[in-house]
C-alpha cells in the first residue's frame, strides 16, 4: 500500500514531446513508471520514443487530447510539463477527461489561472468526481520502486514507511536522501509545490498519510508564508497518532521579500517560521531546527514510538496491525542508534553493531 | 512587482476607477508645469506626495541625502490647500532626499518622484482591499470603516470592523455582494450608488491587470458624496508578465537593490541580506534551508541565491561575481543537491568559475546526488581554495571553520588551499547507492 500512486497507476504525460516532457518521461520510464500515453495537440496517432540523449526505453503512443488518451489507454494519472501560459488549461483538461491524479510540474503559472483551475477541480469533486490535483511548481509524487510521477531523482528513494510532504523540491530530496541513508525509506513522497494556490495542501496530504496503514511516521517540510502548515498542525493534534516531524525553511528570511517561491513571503508579520514552529510544537509535532537533522529526527521519533508502544502492547488490546510491525523491528535498532546518533553510518549495519 | 501610487492610479483609471488625480514629476523644473496642468483642470488646492515603494509616508521623515543625520523636512506627504508657493518649497526639500518611514527601515528610500495631486475635501475615510485568500484559493474583498489606518492594526484590535466577501472564480463579483459591502460600510444615497460602480470597476481592474493585491487606503467619500481612491497600492503578479509586456516599463529599478537587479539579468534569483556568509544553492526551499543552516553554524547569511535546476558553469560564475561584490562576505557555501544534474559537471563548473574569478574567501562546496564522489575529487584536486563537504551537517561545520579561518587571515594574502578531505562519518556518509 501507498498513497495515491502505485505500480498499477497508468500515467499520461501532457506535453510529452517538449524538452522537459521528453527528458522526464525518459527518466520515469527508466524508473519503471507505467507511462501509457502522451498528449501533444496535433501529434495524435503517432508514437514517440524520445529524442537526442533522452531516448525512451519503449515507444509511447501520442494523442491529441487527454480524453482520447484516457479512452484508448485507461490512463488514470497525468503529469503536466506544459509551459506556464497553457498549464491551467492542461489541468482543467485532465480533470475534465476523468483523470484521478493530476500532477502539474510547471512553474510560473499566473495566480489568476490557478484560481480558475483549482475551482474547476473543486467543482468537479463536489459533483462526485474523484480528482486529486498536486502542484503546480512541484517535483511531483513518488512511491519508491513502484511509480515516479515527476522530476525527482529516483535513485535517492527507498521503499519504506516514512511519508514525506513538502513545499520545496531540492529540500525534499535532501530529506529523502537523509532518511534513505539511515535505512528508513519512504512510503510515498508528495511535493505539494511552493505556489500560493496549490491543489493539495499540507492538510490534504496529511490526511492521506494518516489513513495509510503502511506509513509509520510523517515528515512535513514547510516554509515561510501562508498558514497551511498551521492548518495541518491543528489537524494533526486532533487526528494523527503517528509521529509527525516538521521543519520550516526560512527562519532567516527577511519580511516582505519573496524568497524564490511565489508563496514564500512573510506578509504583514504573518507567516514567519517561528510562528509556524510554535503552532506545530503546540500541536505535538516534533520540530527540527537544522535541515541537517531531518533524517535523524525521524529515526529518533520512530525509535521512541517503538519503545513506547512495546510495553503498552501487552496492556492495551487495541494495537493495530501497523504499529505492531514497527514494534517488531524498531526496538532492535534503537540501542545502536542511541549510542551513535552523530556518526551512525546507518544502513542495516547499525543493527549488527548491537 | 510593486508599483508607485501614481502608476497604480494611472492603471486603475483606465478601468474607470475614480481616483485622486495628479501629475508625477522627477525634477523640480517640472513643478510649475504640473501645477498649471492641475489648475487648468479646475484644481485649486494641492497635495505633494512622495513616491516610494513603502507605506507610512505621511508620518515619515525626510533626511538630507548627503547628510543622513540632518532632517530636511517632516512628513513625506503634505496638504497645502491653495498655497502653491509653500508646496513648491516643500517639494524642493523632499525630491532627491531620503524618506524614512516605519516600513523602509532606517536606511530609508530616495524620493525620485513626487506626485503633485489635487487636494480634496472629504467627509470620511474608508478601507478597501482585494487579494488572494490562500486558505480557500479565492479572491477576497476586504472593506472597513476604519480607513487611513493599517488594516493589520484593525484586524488585530477590532476585527469585527472588517467585512469580507469571497468572489466565486466561476461567476465573478456579483451585484448582491457589492451591495453587501456597501451596506456593511454604512453607505447611503449617492455615495452608496457610486460605491457599487467603484467596486465593480476595481474588481475588474484587479482581474484585468493580473494584480496580486490592490489596496485603496483610504477610499474616501468626498463632500459631494463621490467615492474616490485617495491612495492606491497595486502589486502585480510576476508570473503574469507574459500577458502584459507593457508592464515592464513600470518596474522601478531604483527601488531595488543594485545587486539584485544585476542578478536578475543573469536569471539568478538573488536577494541581498546583511550577513557574512554568501551562499549559492539550487532550489528555493533548499536555499532558505541553507541560510538557516549558516545561522546555526554561527554565521549569518549574506544572501538568498537560487541558481535554479541546472547549476552550469556560467550561472555559477555569475553567482560568484554577484556574491563577491558584497564586501561583507567572509566565506561562501555552495550547496547543490544534484538530483538529476550530475555533480561532477557542477564541480567542473565551480572549478572553472573559481579559476576565472579572484576568490579571496574560503569556499565550502557541498555537492550531493549523482556522481558526488567524483565531484569531491575534482574539487579537492583543483588546487583552488575550495573546501569540499559531504553532508549538510558537515557543510555547516566547515562553514564555521571557514569563518574562523577568514577571521585569522583577515588582512593577509589569499589563503592556501585547505585540505579537509576526510569524509566524516555523519549520517549520509553512507553512499546513497
Amino acid at each position: 500500500m501507498s498513497v495515491l500512486v502505485n505500480k498499477k497507476t497508468k500515467v499520461v504525460v501532457q506535453g510529452i514531446t517538449g524538452g522537459e516532457g521528453t527528458f522526464h518521461c525518459s527518466q520515469m520510464l527508466q524508473y519503471g513508471t507505467n507511462v501509457v500515453a502522451g498528449v501533444t495537440p496535433g501529434k495524435g496517432g503517432t508514437e514517440y520514443s524520445g529524442k537526442g540523449e533522452d531516448m525512451f526505453t519503449r515507444p509511447v503512443p501520442v494523442f491529441n487530447t487527454v480524453k482520447d488518451a484516457v479512452d484508448a489507454t485507461g490512463a488514470d494519472a497525468s503529469v503536466i510539463f506544459v509551459p506556464a501560459p497553457f498549464a491551467a488549461d492542461a489541468i482543467i483538461e485532465a480533470a475534465d477527461a476523468g483523470i484521478h491524479v493530476i500532477v502539474c510540474i510547471t512553474e510560473g503559472i499566473p495566480t489568476k489561472d490557478m484560481i480558475r483551475a483549482y475551482d474547476f477541480v473543486q467543482k468537479k469533486n463536489s459533483q462526485g468526481g474523484n480528482v486529486r490535483f498536486i502542484g503546480p511548481n512541484c517535483p511531483g509524487i513518488i512511491t519508491p520502486d513502484e511509480c515516479k510521477i515527476g522530476i525527482m531523482p529516483g535513485f535517492i528513494h527507498k521503499k519504506g514507511r516514512v511519508g514525506v510532504i513538502s513545499r520545496s523540491g531540492t529540500l525534499t530530496y535532501e530529506a529523502v536522501a537523509q532518511t534513505t541513508a539511515l535505512g528508513l525509506g519512504q512510503s510515498t513522497c508528495i511535493g505539494i509545490g511552493g505556489d500560493p494556490v496549490i491543489g493539495t495542501r499540507f492538510i490534504d496530504a496529511m490526511k492521506l498519510f494518516n489513513e495509510d496503514p503502511n506509513t509509520d511516521a510523517i515528515l512535513m517540510i514547510g516554509e515561510i508564508g501562508g498558514s497551511a502548515e498551521e492548518e495541518a498542525a491543528y489537524y494533526v493534534k486532533k487526528n494523527v497518532k503517528k509521529p509527525v516531524i516538521g521543519f520550516i525553511a526560512g527562519r532567516t528570511a527577511p519580511p516582505g521579500r519573496r524568497m524564490g517561491h511565489a508563496g514564500a513571503i512573510i506578509a504583514g508579520g504573518k507567516g514567519t517560521a517561528e510562528e509556524k514552529l510554535a503552532v506545530m510544537r503546540s500541536c505535538g509535532i516534533i520540530t527540527v531546527e537544522s535541515p541537517a537533522d531531518l533524517g535523524i529526527t525521524v529515526k529518533n521519533a520512530l525509535d521512541k514510538k517503538a519503545k513506547k508502544t512495546a510495553p503498552k502492547k501487552t496492556v492495551k488490546k487495541s494495537a493495530k496491525p501497523a504499529p505492531k510491525k514497527a514494534e517488531a523491528k524498531k526496538p532492535v535498532k534503537k540501542a545502536a542508534v542511541k549510542k551513535s546518533v552523530k556518526k551512525a553510518p546507518a544502513k542495516k549495519k547499525t543493527t549488527a553493531k548491537k | 512587482m510593486k508599483l508607485h501610487e501614481y502608476q497604480a492610479k494611472e492603471l486603475l483609471q483606465k478601468y474607470g476607477v475614480a481616483i485622486q488625480g495628479g501629475v508625477p514629476i522627477k525634477s523640480m523644473d517640472h513643478f510649475d508645469n504640473a501645477v498649471e496642468t492641475l489648475k487648468a483642470n479646475g484644481v485649486n488646492q494641492i497635495v505633494v506626495k512622495s513616491q516610494i515603494h513603502a507605506g507610512g509616508r505621511g508620518k515619515g521623515t525626510v533626511y538630507h541625502k548627503h547628510n543622513r543625520n540632518e532632517v530636511a523636512v517632516e512628513g513625506g506627504v503634505k496638504f497645502f490647500g491653495d498655497n502653491f508657493e509653500k508646496a513648491k518649497d516643500y517639494a524642493g526639500k523632499v525630491l532627491g532626499n531620503i524618506l524614512v518611514t516605519h516600513q523602509t527601515g532606517a536606511e530609508g528610500k530616495e524620493v525620485q518622484t513626487l506626485f503633485i495631486a489635487e487636494g480634496l475635501d472629504y467627509k470620511k475615510e474608508l478601507y478597501l482591499g482585494i487579494l488572494l485568500d490562500r486558505t480557500n484559493s479565492k479572491n477576497v474583498i476586504m472593506a472597513s470603516i476604519e480607513g487611513g489606518v493599517e488594516i493589520e492594526t484593525v484586524a488585530e484590535e477590532t476585527p469585527e470592523k472588517i467585512i469580507k466577501i469571497w468572489v466565486d472564480p466561476g461567476t465573478g463579483l456579483e451585484d448582491f455582494q457589492a451591495r453587501q459591502l456597501a451596506f456593511g460600510l454604512g453607505l447611503e444615497g449617492a455615495a452608496y450608488k457610486d460605491f457599487l460602480k467603484f467596486i465593480k470597476n476595481l474588481y475588474t481592474a484587479y482581474e484585468g491587470l493580473d494584480a496580486s493585491m490592490i489596496e485603496v487606503n483610504p477610499m474616501i467619500i468626498t463632500n459631494d458624496d463621490k467615492i474616490m481612491a485617495l491612495d492606491a497600492k497595486v502589486t502585480l503578479d510576476d508570473n503574469a508578465t507574459f500577458r502584459h509586456k507593457d508592464f515592464e516599463e513600470l518596474r522601478d529599478l531604483n527601488e531595488e537593490d543594485p545587486l539584485e537587479v544585476e542578478a536578475s539579468k543573469f536569471n539568478l534569483n538573488y536577494i541581498k541580506l546583511d550577513g557574512n556568509v554568501g551562499c549559492m544553492v539550487n532550489g528555493a526551499g533548499l536555499a532558505m534551508g541553507t541560510m538557516d543552516l549558516i545561522k546555526l553554524a554561527g554565521g549569518s547569511p549574506a544572501n538568498f541565491l537560487d541558481v535554479g535546476g541546472t547549476a552550469n558553469p556560467t550561472t555559477v560564475e555569475n553567482g560568484f561575481r554577484i556574491i563577491l561584490s558584497d564586501p561583507n562576505v567572509k566565506a561562501i557555501l555552495i550547496n547543490v543537491f544534484g538530483g538529476i544534474v550530475r555533480c561532477d559537471r557542477v564541480a567542473n563548473g565551480v572549478v572553472q568559475a573559481a579559476k576565472n574569478i579572484d576568490i579571496r574567501v574560503p569556499v565550502v562546496v557541498r555537492l550531493q546526488g549523482t556522481n558526488a564522489v567524483e565531484a569531491r575529487e575534482i574539487l579537492d584536486n583543483s588546487g583552488l581554495n575550495l573546501i569540499s563537504a559531504d553532508t549538510l551537517a558537515d557543510a555547516a561545520q566547515k562553514v564555521n571553520m571557514a569563518l574562523q579561518m577568514a577571521e585569522q587571515n583577515s588582512g593577509e594574502e589569499v589563503i592556501e588551499t585547505v585540505e579537509i578531505v576526510e569524509i566524516t562519518e555523519t549520517e549520509s556518509a553512507v553512499n546513497l547507492n
